[in-house]
């Protein structure tokens, strides 16, 4: 038994002890650290989604892009505090993801993801058309960050950029970890497992629903905002459908509905991507492909799924 | 005024013709997500394979035209058994998120393998003589090429909808869509009878995807790029069936190039917007049976 709560312990801080470290260790990789952990966030977001609720989305992006986009915004307009724009970026996912959700989630299947997916092509077009707001094809830019609190600047290295990101992360993670615990948490899973069972037991479905995929919205808002604030550049990409699918490759590469997947696949993605993708980024491509045909083949929930089934079996080693 | 009729006339044929290739390249898909419910993003892909196929048959090889489409959809035929056999088989029972994945990642591997193979500009296509040109009625002009599209459209509708309501095979395709495990304690071999009609299938998206070649351009983005059409056709036009797709398929082609002519700005947004609306007014699409979707 202790060694399982050892492995628990370690298991809850042995993500923040590496970001820590790598804060040191790593000085030259901060900006891509940064990154790594924005789709950290990201990826989370959508794990409370298809992880806990059971949706499969692919417009998820929809919801990180115009995060980032109304925080680039307001960084090129005004002179407001990034804390401000992170505010902002969470409020324009939530009503996005508000307004969306209501008419949505009264679907299932294959009628809701076609639903997502329009919603991302809608909100895509009109990004790409809206050259006066949103820059179309060449992206938002001519930002300005001022400042977090008027004391930590945003430094080249992107050593602000990193510690603002981990703290950012931190407090949602912190949030999302409450949220999951707790009876609303627990109600999503036993909707994902036997909605019509859960209706009979009188649980509010489609309002814990909706509340979940507003959460969701927001936290990626979130992420889009500290994306724009980062790298000073909103991309169309940001709301695409190619980042949706992105996002939910790097999610199950981690694992879905274990949180922590969402920590290891993003880091893993963007690790190799960034050793790899450079030299020859049709390479890249098909090998993600091929990695993704055998992960979702082989039936393991990604790496944590692995770890899972190694744990278990230590377990079993230890009663037999 | 009669200037006006003649420009109407001649944009609502534009979204027939570029209908009538969606019709063929989705209808596959429409009837293996009835049969299987087997979400496959893939299936562009094919219809990619076939425009490859045929264009490289008529630059290097010099073979005609409707000879090349049809040696394409062989070739894809054989490619899409041999990949149901071997990977989409094993997800037939498995949730949606793994099948999505499955097929994205095949996506991935044939839009990297289609670079790696042609490059990464899109194909030229030569339109053999006889297609080429226009036909003339005094004041009406309109391309040869797209009135056949139209045309083998219209007659591959047809002969689809023979096929599968007046022969022994439809009949077992009709049941198996309409109630599975009935069809299979009746004695009907649902994991055969997939097989066959995801190789038709896939042979008619190749069709779709060689005689489209000069409206929905082969590279190697096209199974990702025009993913979202297909999308749209089989889930507004309803699972299943051949009405389904027929219907949405000249719906989305019509309006499309409505809306692209009467407003450039708005771009493809009227089409993702309608599609909202009819999927949420009608989540089983707009001839779908509601039994059907998953």
């Amino acid at each position: 038994m202790p060694r399982i709560r050892w492995a628990r312990v370690g298991l809850a801080t042995a993500p923040w002890l590496f970001i820590a470290a790598a804060y040191v260790l790593l000085p030259d990789y901060l900006p891509l650290g940064a990154q790594i952990m924005i789709m950290i966030l990201f990826a989370l977001s959508l794990d409370l989604i298809v992880g806990y609720a059971g949706l499969v989305s692919l417009g998820h992006a929809a919801f990180f892009g115009v995060g980032a986009y109304a925080a680039g915004l307001l960084a090129r307009h005004t002179a407001a505090d990034p804390l401000i724009g992170l505010a902002v970026g969470a409020l324009a996912g939530a009503v996005l993801g508000l307004a969306s959700g209501a008419l949505v989630l009264r679907t299932r299947g294959l009628t809701f993801l076609m639903l997502t997916l329009s919603v991302v092509f809608v909100l895509h077009e009109i990004a790409n058309r809206a050259v006066f707001l949103t820059g179309g094809d060449d992206g938002l830019q001519g930002m300005t960050v001022p400042p977090i609190l008027g004391l930590w600047r945003f430094d080249m290295f992107g050593r602000t950029a990193y510690v603002y990101t981990a703290l950012v992360l931190l407090a949602c993670w912190l949030a999302l970890v409450h949220l999951v615990d707790s009876p609303f948490g627990r109600s999503l899973v036993g909707i994902r497992e036997n909605e019509i069972r859960m209706r009979s037991l009188g649980a509010p479905v489609f309002r814990r629903v909706l509340a979940a995929y507003t959460v969701s919205a927001a936290l990626a808002g979130i992420a889009g905002a500290l994306s724009a604030q980062t790298t000073q550049f909103v991309a169309l990409k940001s709301i695409s459908f190619s980042l949706s699918a992105e996002i939910l490759i790097m999610l199950i590469l981690g694992g879905v509905g274990r949180l922590y997947g969402a920590f290891l696949g993003p880091a893993v993605y963007m690790v190799a991507q960034d050793a790899f993708a450079k030299g020859d980024p049709v390479f890249w491509s098909f090998w993600i492909g091929v990695v993704l045909i055998v992960v979702v083949l082989a039936g393991r929930n990604g790496v944590i799924g692995v770890i899972e089934d190694i744990a278990r079996r230590l377990r079993k080693a230890d009663h037999p | 005024m009669s200037e006006i009729l003649v420009q109407a006339l001649s944009v609502f044929l534009h979204g027939l013709a570029y209908g009538m290739v969606l019709f063929l390249i989705s209808v596959g898909l429409s009837i293996t997500m009835g049969l299987m419910g087997f979400v496959n993003l893939a299936h562009g892909a094919f219809a990619m394979l076939g425009g490859y196929v045929a264009v490289t048959l008529m630059l290097r090889a010099g073979v005609g035209y409707p000879a090349a489409v049809l040696l394409a959809a062989a070739a894809t035929a054989l490619v899409s058994v041999v990949l149901e056999r071997t990977l989409y088989s094993r997800l037939y029972d498995a949730p949606e998120l793994p099948q999505v994945l499955m097929t994205i990642g095949l996506v991935f591997v044939a839009s990297a393998a289609a670079r790696y193979v042609w490059g990464p500009l899109a194909q030229p296509l030569q339109l053999p003589s006889y297609l080429a040109g226009a036909l003339q009625l005094g004041a009406f002009s309109f391309p040869i090429y797209r009135l056949v599209l139209i045309a083998i459209g219209l007659a591959g509708a047809f002969a689809l909808w023979l096929g599968l309501e007046r022969t022994l095979f439809g009949a077992r395709i009709r049941a198996a869509v309409d109630n599975r495990r009935m069809a299979e304690s009746v004695g009907i071999d649902s994991h055969r009878l997939f097989t066959v009609t995801f190789a038709i299938g896939s042979a008619l998206a190749a069709v779709g995807g060689g005689l489209g070649a000069d409206l929905l351009a082969i590279s190697p983005a096209y199974a990702e790029e025009y993913l979202v059409y297909f999308m749209i056709v089989v889930s507004v036009g309803g699972l299943g069936t051949i009405r389904g797709p027929f219907f949405a398929a000249i719906l989305l082609g019509v309006i499309d190039t409505t809306a692209k002519y009467l407003v450039p700005q708005s771009g493809a947004i009227v089409i993702f917007l309608a599609t909202f609306v009819v999927l949420f007014w009608r989540p089983q699409g707009l001839l779908g049976r509601a039994g059907a979707v998953k």
